[in-house]
């Protein structure tokens, strides 16, 4: 990075610093952690040193507010999971619950900190239609009626348009895979629901397994272009690195699983990244390993220079010239890996200048 | 030192450069601004505001600027910055001091969960306050304005502050918004009040801010125990009258009203109830401003 390093990645990597921070120093510090999301992450970091209460009430305020909003988004997940397996019950349809929620509903100690905007779940291709009918029954909307959009969708997606609760407001991705149909790597969907892992008396809701979990966190993040919340989403890569790493035989499961997949380049991004930014403790031989994932000669330079500008808080204290054009290339090559060029063209022309017109773009 | 002790040439440089820190109740807000119009009128309203030379940690970062591009010189429109990003759609340029306002509400209510913030206006009297959540239109800005400028203190005309260790109204003695005709009528009740220019055709109508008292800016770090929950209604010729209010519904309306009220959860619940243990609560119907001060003058706090 041309800039020193964001202070947000100081404060996560060494929280006890935080105790000695002049109050100019919290100002930006808090403007970088709202930017990234994660202030209830600092909050729980100071938290555990047992040192709330000597930071000082200023900044405090602001990270106790962000750990009440947290707790709030929290209790919303709960309640919502709970509405969506009443919705399906009949089905006898089990899920797997995708990312955030996931992490929170398997007690995960990365969801203490998180926001939660959707709640994302996984089901098998062939029950993709009766769980989509079932949730439109029970109050599930669609959010988008454009032709264009539902066929795009509905045709080259892994999910369906996202659906929104009618009363409570909360928006609901059902998927039948972890990338596109379109997409350059072909994760299998059936290998990942049989190793799901059940997280309720009755079978009814599962979660991904270790591997499977830190896997499509990588994927979603390197693959998928979702780059708007880069840094939390390193976090929680981190963060689950750090948990599931301390059982001895996750490191080489994750490693041939990542091959099994056809998802080598996502893990070596990850671990990469993971490890610049936060430090993240992975075993030296693991990394060696990973390197089969590496991108051709010079491209992890190039890569360089953009994720590490992609990545840092999303505030304009971590901004630079090229900022913005790494957003960019990182969001075209994210498209570009999402489908081939004969049909992102068409695509992209279409959300160019055709849906503006056709009211309601998305 | 108080704003109004700036000189007007040097207020004007520092909010076009590096901004100033402006303290309003418990919050520190850096402001930046180029526009001429909300630069005089903070000089006006906020006078009496403290602003804190060498504010360390700021709140709030907050500039209200024209967005970049070609459109400044057609239709000219202007953004509120939170921090370098713009959460709303532009207003039209001439807005800018609602825009302001309107926005460091925003900034309040999304991120100050420390209270429970309450869509109402807090007025105080020998340290018992009146909460008064109403509707737009209800006649609640009005009424505070009348109140305030006849022995009763403002705390705040949109946004009450409840500390959720203990349950007291927090001040945030911030101008008074005033929409449409009572704009007129409280410049004929209180001929003493400092109004800023109108502003005509935001989406509330014709919009005026009336400066706060001074002695209410200057007791702004003195919270004030609620003891009455007040409905007010405007109806053109009625009476002014009290008439006693159902604490459950009083709590179900004031949960309504609440910006973050689900966000606290249970603690919001208690904190509602446990005050309204401590408060009397009454629908307040009125049409002249002189009775409905009389009234109030002899409200007496619950035993």
């Amino acid at each position: 990075m041309s800039s020193p390093p964001p202070i947000l990645l100081h404060a996560l990597n060494h929280p006890e610093n935080m105790l000695s921070l002049s109050l100019s120093s919290w100002d930006l510090l808090i403007r970088q952690a709202r930017g990234a999301g994660l202030l209830t992450n600092l909050h729980d970091a100071i938290d555990r040193l047992g040192e709330l209460n000597s930071i000082p009430e200023r900044p405090r305020n602001h990270l106790e507010s962000a750990r009440t909003l947290t707790d709030k988004h929290q209790r919303d997940v709960h309640w919502e999971v709970k509405c969506i397996l009443e919705a399906l019950k009949a089905l006898k349809q089990p899920i797997t619950l995708l990312k955030g929620s996931a992490y929170l509903i398997a007690d995960l100690p990365v969801a203490k900190g998180r926001l939660f905007s959707d709640i994302d779940i996984l089901v098998p291709k062939e029950a993709i239609e009766e769980v989509e009918q079932t949730l439109r029954l029970k109050g599930w909307m669609l959010t988008t009626h454009d032709a264009y959009d539902q066929r795009y969708y509905r045709t080259w997606m892994h999910e369906l348009p996202p659906l929104r609760h009618a009363t409570r407001n909360t928006t609901l991705d059902v998927h039948h895979n972890i990338l596109p149909e379109t997409a350059r790597l072909h994760p299998s969907p059936k290998k990942l629901l049989q190793a799901a892992i059940s997280v309720n008396e009755d079978n009814s809701l599962y979660v991904l397994s270790p591997a499977d979990m830190v896997l499509h966190s990588a994927t979603h993040l390197f693959h998928d272009g979702e780059l708007e919340h880069g840094l939390r989403d390193l976090v929680d890569l981190d963060g689950l690195l750090r948990h599931f790493g301390n059982q001895e035989a996750f490191w080489s499961e994750l490693v041939e699983r990542a091959k099994e997949m056809d998802l080598t380049r996502p893990l070596y991004y990850a671990l990469r990244y993971s490890k610049k930014f936060l430090n993240t403790p992975i075993p030296e031989e693991t990394i060696i390993a990973s390197q089969a994932g590496s991108p051709p000669a010079f491209m992890p330079y190039w890569m360089d220079m953009l994720f590490l500008r992609a990545l840092a808080p999303d505030h304009l204290s971590c901004r630079d010239w090229l900022s913005g054009t790494a957003r960019l290339l990182l969001f075209i090559r994210a498209h570009f890996l999402r489908m081939p060029l004969h049909l992102l063209i068409p695509h992209l022309f279409h959300k160019a200048f055709i849906s503006p017109r056709s009211n309601g773009a998305t | 030192m108080r704003l109004g002790e700036l000189d007007a040439s040097i207020l004007k440089r520092q909010l076009r450069t590096e901004g100033i820190s402006l303290q309003t109740g418990p919050f520190i807000t850096q402001i930046s601004t180029q526009a001429p119009d909300l630069i005089e009128s903070l000089h006006t309203l906020y006078s009496d505001a403290l602003i804190c030379e060498y504010a360390e940690f700021s709140d709030f970062h907050i500039s209200v600027d024209r967005p970049p591009g070609l459109r400044r010189w057609l239709q000219p429109q202007i953004d509120f910055y939170f921090d370098g990003t713009a959460p709303f759609n532009p207003f039209p340029a001439g807005q800018a001091l609602p825009l302001f306002e309107w926005g460091l509400n925003w900034a309040i209510s999304q991120h100050a969960h420390q209270y429970l913030i309450i869509h109402a206006a807090v007025i105080e009297k020998e340290g018992h306050a009146v909460i008064m959540p109403a509707p737009p239109g209800s006649g609640k800005s009005t009424l505070c304005a009348g109140l305030v400028h006849n022995g009763w203190r403002l705390l705040s005309d949109e946004l009450t502050l409840l500390d959720l260790h203990n349950g007291q109204a927090t001040p945030l003695a911030r101008p008074v918004g005033l929409k449409n005709d009572s704009i007129e009528v409280i410049r004929r009740f209180a001929p003493q009040a400092t109004l800023s220019p109108i502003t005509v055709d935001t989406h509330k109508g014709a919009v005026a801010l009336m400066k706060p008292p001074a002695d209410s800016v200057e007791k702004s770090d003195q919270p004030a125990q609620p003891a009455w929950v007040i409905f007010p209604k405007y109806i053109a010729g009625a009476a002014a009258t009290l008439t006693p209010h159902s604490k459950a519904k009083a709590c179900i309306a004031l949960g309504d009203n609440a910006f973050n009220y689900s966000i606290h959860g249970v603690n919001g619940f208690n904190l509602l109830t446990n005050m309204l243990d401590q408060c009397d609560c009454y629908d307040f119907s009125y049409s002249n401003l002189s009775d409905a001060v009389s009234i109030f003058s002899q409200l007496e706090p619950p035993a």
